[in-house]
């Protein structure tokens, strides 16, 4: 355990490195360092995680590091805390990290700007890293904005293009509403509890606060704020689409396996906060229904591939924020980590799609790729399987697990289930279609394989990985409370396996043999541009926020609380070109002046002398 | 001398501070300036020594010879300064030098 501070300093000084070196070092080795350090994080997590199950899997291990900042009676620390919730995620991150970071290293191997993505993928993951281990929510707080800065960095990473500025601008200003609530949720905390230790919090929260109360409520809410946007989802899910503009292994690393899980994280972390709140914890529940399902639909006919595979990544957090709401911690967490293994399989292997196809990202100009890129088809139809739950890949057990909890919850669960099971349903058909879509049909293109030791060995690691990780039992379950046990009836797994089934039977139908053609949104117009453009949350935000603020902004040009300092601003300029002018050089004018104001000053003195 | 005639030293020494005076302010040349500067000077010298001997203390005489070397000075630079503009600027009219303005 004496080793989990190398956690998250290897991946920060392999930046600083890149960063300090930056112009003066070659790219293999900024390669050598970028993937190296990552690596070296993954090799001690093992050690680490070892260490944990040797001394029995439920303990906690605390270390105060250093003294951060004290302001009167507040103190915070750069302080480190390893339960079984904080130790999947490292295993995810460092492990689903090192392998999008190899796989980057060949990726990116032509961009001019090569030392700059590893320095920014490195800082990520240390800022990553520091989220999930900190001990208190203030050092929380400061990892969690700086894998925003991150996000932001790598979004417009091509920075070129002013259409990737806008996306990494908009992704850092959405996600700010949801941070700005997270900090005045902390302050809130702060006041009720006076701790942000999170072990205390742990503790505290169920004396302290009343089961739904106004303060657990309030707290929680806030605290919920924060997560959705940070996980993309509703309502502040519209940056992520956009998000896609950055380098395809930053989408697979950040926006899929990584930084966007870190609100499920937050909420699994406070879970004895979201305790006393149940209508909070309801709401979780809910708003990850919608999303699942309202990105469900829009990933049905989008013709990015990118984007189809970003509105699933919101669906299927929609999956783990549902689990939550229902009180399936760990099979929420569980989920969390078998997502991110296929989703970054999936993202990765669409890279290399892409750069088969010299970087043509519309799915209508793909085709009967299935036999000139064998090894991405098999790793594209296991992350899909995955993706749409079927047995016996690792997305089954963790969804399965997530249904059953949900069907389990009194009052709402069946209805909760039903919701879920369509978006399996709609899960299947959107993802066969964009595998129908891509590997079979008619060839278009003639596509360049890219091959090497960088691009084919994290792929098959990562389908091995998707395929077999149902079976590993997270350490999670010690440190989260536990989740509804019981069965339900029969029918409902049945059910629950059968539609996405049926879905990839439409998928293939629709497709393939091009029959049932009457399906096809693309046949609605009017419904396939709503779904085109994500129900139209842009332009519906652009009405209802952008547009009066930029037209009171335009109101507001001339500043009406500057006017004040303006003017005297003019006045001093005004008094300053007057006096000037008796500045003219010419010296018998200056004696003159001189010799006045000095009889004035001695007639004056008199005058008051004499009164 | 007597402290009566105070007064009347000090009416002259005002008198011909003020024809210094008026000397600097309508002179052009430069030369007649600083010789309106020394009788400016002069006059208040007239001045300390006149209150120095109506109080009967020596710190007026000691402050004329601070004043006259003072005096002195003020006349080495200013001639040399003097001479100087005159080769520069063939002339010693105040108002051509007023390049100096901000």
């Amino acid at each position: 355990m004496q080793q989990l501070w190398l956690i998250p300093s290897l991946p920060l000084m392999g930046f600083l490195l890149l960063v300090l070196g930056h112009g003066r070092c070659s790219r293999s080795l900024a390669r050598l360092v970028g993937v190296g350090s990552v690596a070296m994080a993954a090799l001690v997590t093992i050690w680490v995680t070892l260490d944990f199950y040797s001394l029995g899997a439920t303990q906690t291990y605390q270390v105060e590091l250093w003294p951060w900042f004290r302001a009167g009676v507040f103190e915070v620390s750069f302080g480190l805390y390893l339960d079984g919730l904080a130790l999947s995620m490292l295993l995810v991150i460092t492990g689903v990290g090192s392998l999008i970071h190899w796989y980057a290293s060949g990726y990116m191997w032509q961009d001019p700007d090569y030392q700059r993505f590893f320095a920014y993928m490195n800082l990520f993951v240390a800022a990553m890293l520091v989220l999930v281990l900190a001990d208190n929510l203030v050092l929380l707080f400061l990892g969690w904005e700086g894998v925003g800065l991150c996000s932001f960095l790598l979004i417009g990473f091509w920075h070129r293009d002013p259409a990737n500025g806008y996306a990494a601008r908009k992704a850092f200003v959405v996600t700010r509403v949801g941070d700005t609530a997270f900090a005045i949720g902390l302050f809130l905390l702060y006041r009720e509890l006076g701790t942000l230790d999170l072990p205390t919090i742990m503790a505290l929260a169920p004396e302290m606060f009343d089961l739904g109360g106004n303060h657990p409520t309030l707290i929680a809410a806030l605290l919920l704020a924060g997560a959705l946007g940070k996980s993309a989802q509703l309502p502040l899910h519209t940056w992520l689409p956009d998000a896609m503009a950055g380098p395809t292994p930053v989408s697979a690393l950040i926006h899929a396996a990584t930084m966007v899980t870190a609100g499920v994280y937050l909420i699994a972390r406070n879970h004895s906060i979201f305790l006393q709140a149940p209508n909070v914890l309801l709401a979780v529940a809910f708003i990850g229904l919608f999303t699942l399902l309202v990105s469900g639909f829009a990933a049905l006919n989008q013709t990015d591939i990118k984007r189809v595979l970003a509105y699933s990544t919101m669906s299927q957090i929609g999956y783990m924020f549902f689990a939550l709401g229902v009180g399936a911690w760990s099979e929420s967490i569980f989920h969390l980590m078998t997502h991110a293994i296929f989703k970054a399989l999936l993202f990765l292997t669409a890279g290399s799609i892409i750069l088969a196809l010299h970087h043509e990202q519309d799915i209508r100009s793909m085709g009967g790729l299935r036999r000139q890129l064998p090894i991405p088809f098999w790793c594209f139809v296991i992350g899909s399987a995955c993706l749409v739950a079927l047995p016996p890949t690792s997305g089954f057990f963790s969804k399965e697990a997530i249904l059953n909890a949900s069907w389990q919850l009194p009052g709402y669960g069946p209805w909760l289930w039903a919701g879920g099971v369509l978006g399996a349903f709609i899960t299947a058909i959107y993802t066969f279609r964009l595998l129908f879509l891509v590997f079979f049909g008619p060839q278009k293109v003639q596509p360049q394989e890219p091959k090497g030791w960088q691009f084919h060995p994290p792929l098959i690691i990562l389908a091995t990985l998707s395929l077999g990780a149902g079976w590993f039992v997270l350490p999670s379950q010690g440190a989260l409370p536990p989740s509804p046990s019981g069965h339900p009836p029969l029918w409902t797994l049945v059910v629950a396996i059968g539609l996405p089934l049926l879905g990839i039977g439409i998928a293939y139908q629709v497709y393939v043999r091009q029959q049932w053609q009457g399906l096809r949104i693309a046949q609605w117009p009017l419904l396939r541009q709503f779904f085109l453009r994500g129900w139209g949350f842009d332009g519906l935000y652009q009405r209802l926020f952008l547009t009066p603020f930029t037209t009171l902004a335009q109101l507001n040009r001339k500043d009406i609380v500057d006017q004040l300092p303006a003017r005297v601003v003019q006045l001093s300029l005004t008094l300053h070109k007057t006096f000037s002018q008796l500045q003219n050089g010419q010296l018998r004018f200056y004696i003159t002046t001189l010799a006045c104001a000095a009889i004035i000053i001695l007639a004056s003195t008199l005058v008051i002398q004499v009164l | 001398m007597d402290s009566q005639y105070i007064d009347h030293a000090l009416v002259l020494a005002g008198i011909l501070f003020c024809l210094g005076l008026v000397g600097v302010m309508v002179r052009r040349n430069l030369i007649f300036i600083m010789i309106s500067i020394e009788v400016m000077l002069n006059a208040s010298g007239l001045a300390f020594i006149a209150a120095g001997s109506a109080w009967g203390q020596t710190e007026g005489q000691i402050m004329f010879l601070a004043v006259m070397t003072l005096g002195a000075a003020e006349v080495a630079v200013g001639l040399g300064l003097t001479l100087l503009l005159f080769r520069h600027y063939n002339s010693v009219n105040v108002d051509q030098l007023n390049q100096l303005r901000g």
